[in-house]
């Protein structure tokens, strides 16, 4: 029981991350017709948000230590702390909740750039084309956080009051033993609230009706006096910050690295096609049926039987939907059903 | 005239002088030495392959080089147990690939368009996986498959090849597959599968292949059951990769899970659309140039920027290699993204439709540009009726 709850969990923070990427995907594939492959590298940029808030927040000075008095030492100390003092050192342990609020405006720039300056000139083109497009700007958006970056992953820890781990078993009346880490089940609260805001967006507000209106047939929506491309355009940029979000959240999980975002691109992939190309619902629930199913499959007690299962399970299962349910779980009729 | 020179004849006489003397007037490039040349002939024949599949039907996978890593894998078995000689092992390997192609292309085909290339992206994803994690017995993991004295080496055996000291290595009846030799087996090999493919191109089977990739839907109204055309297509361009990477296991007989992760299958998708999708030579055009700058580009550091701008005003200089400098050595990456955006924007026919342009521009300039009809394939009406 305790050890079925566990890998439950640990499934469900992971399937919030692909269910946050493939949300986005999704969304544009729905919105726009594009095929984004570089929506894994929109996620590694939020990731990189989070070092990067981190990195200026810590921007520190030399100073003299002065608890060593025999002779003369030094250490860094972030401008932050010299000048407030208890409240600086605060603000960098929150570095990464904070550093949200740099993402947001960050991330939707970086989408609004990203669709006018690329994406747009693709609309009427061959999904092979935008593929091919897409990956290419991937590799690049890669290689630059590289450049800059490095290439080893960079450390950046929640803040402390969350560092340790939950007794989950105790709260439960459970085994006392049964513990799970704060900052995961931050994590799967915060998809969670992310994922509902963008289905309430969409369902509640006049701007998410014609979006999915737009979705459902776009030429009579055009026919009727609305500008769809603009409110489009707006969406990728939703589905930009989304996916940024999920990156900055992901940070204190995986140390970012430059190439997680094509990692976390293929499995994401593999989640829309298996939830169905267009189906916001379809994409969530596969992500945390996928995120879950893959954590089952890393049990010892699983491998034990079907060894390097945990490996490959995710697309043993994507392949058996396609074949099976060719429009994946949730997938509506028309959308590409070529 | 130009049926002449469009025969198949010529246009082999034509292809084999120039790969064949390419050690000679690849030589004022720097690009003359051995290993480089065997890869260029590798990686053509891997991207000609490829374009039988992605070029004629548009199906575009994203799991090729799967086929690449078993051939591989299969072709330093084929050392390890059976013998040196490089024949049995291009055998095997292609067969092998073969096999491999025929099962992951009979599920994968049940699909088009983008679940296509998902499918096949996960099937490529966890044939890399389990080659790292399971299959270590036969994969040998992160390592990668080496040859060791202790293999049996059976038909070597027979023939009663004397066991040296050192690991032994590939031959073809004794000539050794290293250096120009090897440059010059790959070659020839690298002639037979362009002359496939031209036959492919130029036959009916080609043109049917064509025709899905324009029209599928009127194909199969017309009574045609495309599957069988799709299939076949696939388990030829499979064979053609692991073609390739048995020969890559010939030039250097080592195979690693590596060469199966999809960015290798990215690779030959650029080759074939940097030289051009659909066209005959386009792919090994944009396989070499790829192999090439790499090469070249990935080599290069600070201090040689600095050495090859010497000549400009010194802030002149700091500037540009600056700006260059992110894009070699480690950064070669970040200049093969780049390239392929680019080549997607603005040419999406690869270099063949730049010169194919070129020509059209350089024609209507000289005032050659006489209303002639208008021939809307390569392939002539002969060939139907063979």
């Amino acid at each position: 029981m305790d050890a079925i709850l566990i890998q439950i969990l640990n499934g469900l923070d992971k399937g919030g991350a692909y269910a946050l990427i493939a949300l986005g995907l999704t969304l544009t594939f729905g919105t726009l017709g594009v095929v984004n492959f570089a929506h894994g590298a929109i996620f590694m940029l939020g990731a990189f948000c989070a070092v990067l808030f981190q990195n200026i927040l810590t921007f520190s000075k030399k100073v003299k230590d002065e608890s060593i008095t025999f002779f003369d030492a030094y250490k860094e100390q972030p401008y932050l702390e010299i000048w407030w003092g208890d409240t600086g050192s605060a603000i960098i342990d929150y570095a990464v909740p904070l550093s949200i609020l740099f993402a947001i405006p960050v991330m939707l720039l970086i989408g609004v750039i990203m669709e006018r300056g690329l994406i747009k000139h693709f609309y009427k083109r061959e999904h092979a084309d935008q593929i091919l497009v897409t990956f290419g700007l991937a590799i690049v958006i890669q290689e630059i956080i590289r450049h800059f970056f490095g290439a080893n992953p960079i450390p950046t820890p929640p803040p402390d009051v969350v560092a340790g781990s939950a007794a989950i078993g105790t709260f439960l009346g459970l085994n006392d033993n049964l513990v799970y880490p704060w900052w995961r089940l931050i994590y799967l609260a915060f998809s969670a609230i992310i994922i509902f805001s963008v289905f309430a967006f969409l369902k509640f507000t006049t701007f998410g009706m014609v979006v999915r209106a737009g979705m459902a047939d776009r030429e009579t929506v055009g026919l009727l006096g609305i500008n769809v491309q603009r409110r489009f355009t707006i969406v990728f940029g939703i589905a930009t910050v989304v996916a940024g979000l999920a990156g900055v959240m992901y940070a204190p999980i995986l140390p970012p690295d430059y190439h997680m975002g094509m990692d976390f691109l293929v499995l994401s992939f593999v989640v829309v096609v298996v939830g169905g190309m267009g189906s916001l619902g379809g994409a969530v629930a596969a992500g945390f049926l996928l995120g879950v199913l893959q954590s089952f499959a890393s049990m010892n007690e699983v491998k034990a039987i079907l060894p390097g299962i945990d490996q490959i399970i995710i697309y043993l299962v994507a392949v058996i939907i396609l074949l099976v349910r060719p429009r994946g779980l949730m997938g509506r009729e028309g959308v590409m059903d070529d | 005239m130009t049926n002449f020179l469009k025969s198949n004849g010529v246009v082999m006489l034509i292809f084999a002088t120039v790969v064949l003397t390419a050690p000679i007037w690849l030589a004022p490039i720097g690009a003359s030495y051995p290993d480089l040349l065997q890869k260029f002939a590798i990686f053509g024949i891997f991207a000609i392959g490829f374009n039988i599949l992605f070029g004629l039907t548009g199906y575009l996978s994203f799991g090729h080089a799967t086929f690449l890593g078993v051939g591989s894998y299969t072709a330093v078995w084929a050392f390890k147990l059976l013998s040196m000689n490089v024949i049995p092992a291009i055998l095997l390997g292609t067969a092998m690939s073969g096999v491999f192609a025929l099962a992951i292309g009979y599920l994968s085909l049940q699909r088009s368009g983008i679940y296509f290339s998902i499918l096949t992206l996960a099937f490529a994803q966890m044939s890399y996986s389990l080659a790292y994690s399971v299959l270590t017995p036969i994969t040998n993991g992160e390592t990668g498959l080496q040859l060791s004295q202790q293999d049996p080496r059976i038909i070597d055996g027979l023939f009663g090849v004397p066991v040296e000291a050192g690991l032994p290595s590939t031959h073809l009846f004794n000539i050794s597959m290293s250096g120009l030799s090897g440059f010059y087996f790959c070659a020839v090999i690298l002639i037979i599968a362009f002359y496939v493919s031209l036959k492919i191109f130029r036959s009916p089977f080609g043109l049917k292949l064509r025709a899905i990739k324009s029209n599928q839907t009127r194909m199969k109204y017309t009574g045609f059951n495309t599957r069988p055309y799709l299939l076949s297509s696939f388990v030829i361009s499979g064979m053609y990769a692991g073609l390739a990477g048995s020969l890559m296991a010939v030039t250097d007989p080592l195979a690693g899970a590596e060469r199966m992760q999809w960015t290798a299958s990215g690779e030959v998708v650029l080759m074939t659309i940097l030289g051009g999708a659909g066209t005959l030579v386009g792919p090994l055009l944009g396989a070499t140039l790829i192999k090439y700058f790499e090469n070249i580009f990935s080599a290069l550091n600070l201090s040689e920027l600095h050495k090859i701008f010497d000549g400009l005003p010194d802030t002149l200089e700091n500037i540009v290699v600056a700006i260059i400098n992110p894009f070699v050595g480690e950064g070669w990456h970040l200049m093969l993204g780049a390239l392929f955006m680019i080549i997607v924007i603005f040419l999406p026919g690869g270099i063949m439709e730049g010169v194919s342009r070129a020509f059209k521009w350089i024609k209507r300039i000289l005032g050659f540009d006489k209303k002639q009809p208008v021939v809307t394939s390569n392939v002539t009406p002969k060939g139907e009726e063979k």
